[in-house]
């Protein structure tokens, strides 16, 4: 089934997994519709585009050639018609649940009866986002991590009512692009979220609890675990408000107390200590250089 | 800076023939007991107590909040049965001779490890964040969730880590495991520290062929 798959379609393109998707899937040589709600998001995603393949260009891991001829696999649309001729369409836009339902009956109508569909979800259920729409043995979860473009691992889960072909083909389809595939259960946070959401918030109820410092948390980690980043670092890097919203949806999943918000997290987004991006969280940065913890 | 030893015991941080163990004075301003004991002395800059699952309050004994003293406590970093790490957990309580810590951190930096402070709390900063991890990890293997290869591949593709949960366990020895959550659960009393049902076989197994 993998060869039937010539054109890719991907929702929410502009977005910050919808474009690294479309690159993974262009540069591999798969004719890619971007689609997204506004042409002006979509000419800064092209753009963003233009300036990593140039890049990459630069560092020598793809030619000149590769670039203009992964550009011309690109195009871009707001019309949801036309993504009719997709045989694989990516799902990536808001983590709403009412929202990818909505989008997947629109691709009912849209596409073939051939055509398989994704999801980037990362925390909502496979099998639920997949309940409005008429073909949920063609839907699949296919998690990437962030940047899309530059990580190869992909967490594939099939929901209740995906049938094992259509796992084939968009599992093989990963492969064929490059990426690595793991097989998970159609569960909350598949493998990575499930790990590292309640690790995060363990390490904010650490700081907390008085354990001990951020920045010796962090040091403690990368030191003693052999870690890239410690966890404060990452969750500064993530956005506090969005790890509060990743517990939002776990938590009343799974009861879990260690996916519950974490107090110090939601007066520190009271606060508007957001993280790197408002120059403070867990660290203070000044012109994005660490400084302090 | 100079340092004796006092050992009392094999020591967990510092294996036999260990460079921390030979660079040692006979006598100095600073003491470091290895091996599960402690003297308190208070003529000496700092005595420090090296700590398995134990708080360190044990050797000092605690004050309502007041104690400390130029007694601190440290471990440095291993994963059951690996190597140690290069990372010392320096243990410190409230009122803790500013200038031991001092001395402490020289001490410990000067043999080229990576120091980090921690209060005296059960499991001090590590074992407190990665044990619920391999307790969850344990469990998905156990409910299917994916193969262990696979939960192990997406931690280090996906977060860069060196290893993955599962390897990480098992390699440092599920019985270790099991024992350092047990001590953390008796603390803490939270489910993310209940030693997952792998642990408890590997720990029933070890205790059935004592
Ligand atoms: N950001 C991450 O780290 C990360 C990692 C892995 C997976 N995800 C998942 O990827 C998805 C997107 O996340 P993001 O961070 O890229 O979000 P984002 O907000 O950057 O992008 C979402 C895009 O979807 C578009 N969109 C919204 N509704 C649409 C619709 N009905 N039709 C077409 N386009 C629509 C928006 O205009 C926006 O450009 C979510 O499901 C998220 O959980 C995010």
């Amino acid at each position: 089934m993998t060869s039937q798959i010539k054109t890719v379609g991907v929702c929410g393109a502009a977005g910050t997994m919808g474009a690294g998707i479309a690159i993974v899937a262009a540069r591999a040589g798969f004719k890619t519709i971007c689609f997204d709600t506004g042409e002006d998001a979509l000419a800064r995603a092209r753009k963003q585009t233009e300036g990593f393949f140039g890049k990459s260009v630069e560092r020598a891991k793809m030619t000149e050639a590769d670039q203009s001829a992964a550009l011309a696999k690109l195009s871009a649309t707001t019309q949801i018609a036309d993504l009719a001729d997709c045989d694989l369409v990516i799902e990536a836009v808001f983590e709403d649940l009412k929202t990818k339902q909505i989008l997947l009956e629109q691709l009912d109508d849209v596409c073939p009866s051939h055509t398989l569909f994704a999801s980037n979800t990362s925390t909502l259920s496979i099998t639920e986002i997949a309940s409005g729409c008429a073909r949920q043995d063609k839907v699949v979860g296919m998690h990437f991590c962030l940047p899309a473009q530059l990580m190869k691992l992909i967490e594939m889960s099939p929901g209740l009512n995906t049938s094992d072909e259509s796992f084939q083909a968009a599992w093989d389809w990963t492969v064929q692009v490059g990426q690595m595939p793991v097989r998970t259960q159609d569960k909350p946070g598949f493998i990575l979220n499930a790990l590292l959401v309640p690790f995060n918030n363990d390490a904010i109820r650490a700081v907390e609890a008085g354990v001990a410092t951020a920045g010796d948390i962090d040091t403690a980690i990368k030191q003693g675990l052999g870690y890239k980043m410690g966890p404060l670092e990452l969750i500064d890097l993530i956005g506090l408000d969005t790890q509060v919203r990743l517990c939002e949806a776990f938590y009343p999943i799974t009861h879990d107390p260690r996916a519950a918000t974490p107090p110090l997290l939601s007066r520190m987004v009271a606060a508007g200590h957001l993280g790197r991006k408002a120059g403070r969280g867990f660290y203070q940065y000044d012109d994005n250089a660490m400084f302090g913890g | 800076m100079d340092y004796a030893i006092i050992s009392h015991g094999p020591s967990r941080s510092f294996p036999d023939g260990d460079d921390f163990l030979t660079n040692a004075v006979r006598e100095a301003s600073i003491t470091v007991h290895v091996g599960g004991g402690a003297e308190a002395d208070t003529a000496k800059t700092a005595v420090l107590v090296e700590l398995t699952t134990e708080c360190l309050g044990v050797y000092t004994g605690e004050d309502a909040g007041k104690e400390g003293s130029n007694m601190l406590g440290f471990a440095r970093y291993r994963n059951g049965d690996d190597p140690p790490s290069n990372l010392i957990e320096l243990v410190r309580q409230p009122n803790s001779d500013e200038a031991a810590l001092d001395a402490a951190r020289a001490v410990f930096e000067g043999a080229g490890f990576q120091v980090a402070i921690s209060a005296d709390q059960q499991g001090r900063i590590i074992d407190r964040l990665v044990r619920p991890k391999y307790n969850d990890a344990l469990r998905f293997l156990d409910e299917g969730l994916a193969a262990a290869a696979d939960i192990d591949l997406t931690c280090r593709l996906g977060l860069g880590y060196a290893d993955g949960p599962i390897e990480r366990v098992e390699r440092g020895g599920l019985v270790h495991h099991y024992e350092v959550s047990q001590r953390l659960f008796e603390t803490y009393g939270t489910p993310g520290y209940a030693p997952a049902r792998r642990a408890q076989v590997a720990k029933q197994r070890a205790d059935n062929n004592e």
